[in-house]
């Protein structure tokens, strides 16, 4: 009884933080969303392959040397937030409209031991993104974060996005995915 | 031009139906049996190595009724078998006489009577040529060779394909092509990287935000002197890349300092490289391929593919180049560059893809149809290159030549001219004739 009592608040706890930081996103914040990434990030972004129904277990790209749609660190992501700041940023100018939705959030594991104490979640995900008159996309998939918690702050130390399209459909992905 | 349904159905025809077109790289198939499904056109192919380790590449279109037989991105088969009616191709010739022949049909003794002729009814192949790595393609029977096709272009490409020591070859892919899908004219992303220099604008914030690896000023390492546009007239290629000049005065300074042990291991490579070709001449530059294939040959290493879907839309297909030998930690470093330069994701390429796209939106207008378009910058200056056989040049980076050599070629094709007048081996009469500076138009 205790036990479910702690999963539940600790659930509460975290999806809270993920929306607040979807949040920030969509409302432009960028610079307060930094602050929700740790400082050792990884964010990657996986390419699809349509393949047989056998070959399933490898239709991500994930090894370490393989391409992806994103794979990197702070530094860059900071670049890109910095690039839209820039008012240059022609794929971003005028910017996009963006709406996330996040959905079926589960804790895969924890350790409340470590230090700081870590979360692994999944959850699905939609974002639309619309800009200029007529361009209107959406983006679905699922995530699996690794969050930390560090002095009652938390920061997400690692994101792995699994997309549904195996091709890009919307040109780029000027977006914060 | 960049809209019309008539003319693309028509480019589908004259151009994609004939030239050579990259279809992969071997790397995506190393061991007989393997295949990848790939594009010429607008036509789905199979790229596939057989059991007898020859590369093929196939029409994958049943030939019943028209059924895509292969359907998976990549996997492995001796045999393709078309899950509309069961008619089974072939690529192991132990078993056919050539690979993708009919092999097997349901039915064929009963049904009928044993008089199918299975050598007819193959899967339509294509014409391959497997350069260093790279796997090429060609409908047409007449095509001249590869190299013939290419021309002066090939030093370039070797440049890209090329061991960054020096050795011939020696180049793979990193895992994984980058496909995504640009609602615009596949001639835009072509003709950009023919040579247009002068879309610095485009480029602003990447500039700002210095993705330099060298943690300095603009989105690369800054290019030695004598960096020019090259053109081919005569074959419709150019691009961007220097002027030859022996190896031991080709400049290499020191790049991605932001990366000591990129750096270092290009610096060590650069030695070897000198060592290796001294008493050679430097060959290096970047470009588009005519019709539809772009590559860099550094900063980043990538080729790329601009596959027509319809007059509005293109799929491009980015492959990312690296040594094949170097330590994974050189490698994850150019990944990270790649990554974050190029592809839909990439802070350069999303503002090149803003253009196209919205260059191809505005052409779809009333008057934006018929608008024409101005190509006047630097004509009239470009002169024959001693250097570069078969290339003109102007001195500078920024010229429209290369545009205009390209539309050229691709009115050439357009026209449905012979591979002899294509290849200029017969004069074409009353032929238009690229402009060149005054003083030298004679000379040519
Ligand atoms: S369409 Fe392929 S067997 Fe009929
Ligand atoms: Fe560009």
């Amino acid at each position: 009884m205790q036990d479910a009592m702690k999963a539940m608040l600790q659930l509460h706890e975290v999806s809270e933080f993920l929306y607040k930081e979807a949040e920030l996103l969509s409302d432009r914040k960028y610079e307060e969303w930094l602050d929700t990434l740790a400082e050792d990030i990884t964010y990657r972004m996986f390419v699809l392959r349509n393949l047989s129904g056998k070959a399933q277990p490898s239709e991500y790209l994930e090894g370490p040397l393989d391409i992806s749609w994103f794979d990197e660190g702070k530094e860059t992501i900071t670049k890109r937030v910095q690039q839209i700041r820039t008012h240059q940023h022609w794929a971003e100018e005028p910017p996009s409209r963006t709406t996330r939705y996040l959905t079926n959030l589960r804790i895969l594991e924890t350790d409340s031991g470590a230090e700081p104490a870590l979360v692994r979640t999944r959850c699905n995900f939609m974002v639309n993104r619309n800009r200029n008159e007529a361009d209107d996309h959406c983006l679905y998939g699922h995530r699996i974060d690794l969050l930390a918690r560090h002095q009652g702050t938390w920061r997400i130390r690692e994101r792995k996005i699994y997309i549904n399209q195996s091709t890009i459909l919307m040109g780029n992905l000027s977006f914060i995915v | 031009m960049f809209v019309d349904d008539d003319l693309f159905a028509q480019e589908v025809r004259q151009i994609f139906g004939r030239a050579w077109l990259l279809v992969g790289h071997e790397s995506q198939i190393p061991n007989p049996e393997d295949f990848i499904q790939s594009k010429m056109g607008t036509d789905s192919v199979i790229v596939t190595r057989t059991r007898q380790d020859k590369v093929v590449v196939l029409l994958n279109s049943c030939r019943h009724r028209g059924m895509k037989v292969c359907r998976v991105d990549e996997g492995k088969a001796r045999a393709f078998t078309c899950p509309y009616h069961g008619w089974t191709y072939s690529t192991d010739e132990e078993r056919v006489s050539r690979p993708g022949e009919l092999a097997g049909v349901p039915g064929f003794d009963v049904h009928y009577e044993g008089r199918l002729d299975k050598a007819e009814w193959g899967l339509k192949s294509a014409r391959v040529r497997a350069y260093k790595g790279t796997i090429w393609a060609t409908w047409d029977e007449q095509a001249p060779t590869l190299e013939a096709y290419l021309g002066g272009m090939l030093k370039w490409l070797d440049s890209a394909l090329d061991h960054r020591n020096g050795d011939s070859g020696g180049s793979t892919l990193l895992v994984g092509v980058q496909k995504f899908r640009v609602r615009c004219n596949w001639k835009f992303p072509a003709t950009n990287f023919v040579g247009d220099a002068s879309h610095a604008v485009t480029h602003n914030s990447a500039n700002m935000i210095k993705l330099n690896p060298s943690g300095k000023d603009g989105r690369r390492d800054e290019r030695p002197s004598g960096h020019a546009a090259f053109g081919w007239p005569d074959l419709g290629h150019g691009g961007l890349g220097f002027l030859p000049r022996p190896e031991e005065e080709f400049p290499r300074p020191d790049t991605f300092q932001q990366f000591p042990a990129a750096s270092n291991y290009l610096r060590a490579m650069a030695r070897e490289h000198l060592r290796k070709r001294a008493g050679g001449i430097h060959y290096q530059g970047k470009g588009t391929i005519f019709p539809n294939m772009s590559f860099h040959e550094d900063q980043p290493r990538t080729l790329v593919v601009h596959h027509p879907v319809s007059a509005t839309e293109t799929e491009m297909w980015r492959y990312y180049l690296i040594d094949a030998d170097a330590p994974d930690e050189i490698k994850d470093i150019f990944r990270h560059y790649y990554m974050t330069y190029s592809g839909p994701g990439g802070m350069t390429e999303q503002d090149d893809i803003e253009n196209w796209e919205s260059a191809t939106r505005q052409s779809l207008g009333g008057m934006g149809q018929g608008l024409p378009f101005n190509y006047a910058q630097g004509l009239g200056e470009s002169e024959p290159c001693d250097l570069m056989p078969g290339a003109v040049w102007c001195g500078r980076t920024i010229t429209e030549q290369n545009q205009l050599i390209w539309l050229k070629r691709w009115q050439e094709f357009m026209e449905g001219r012979s591979w002899d007048q294509l290849m200029h081996r017969v004069e074409v009469e009353h032929d238009a004739v690229f402009p060149l500076k005054r003083s030298t138009a004679g000379a040519k």
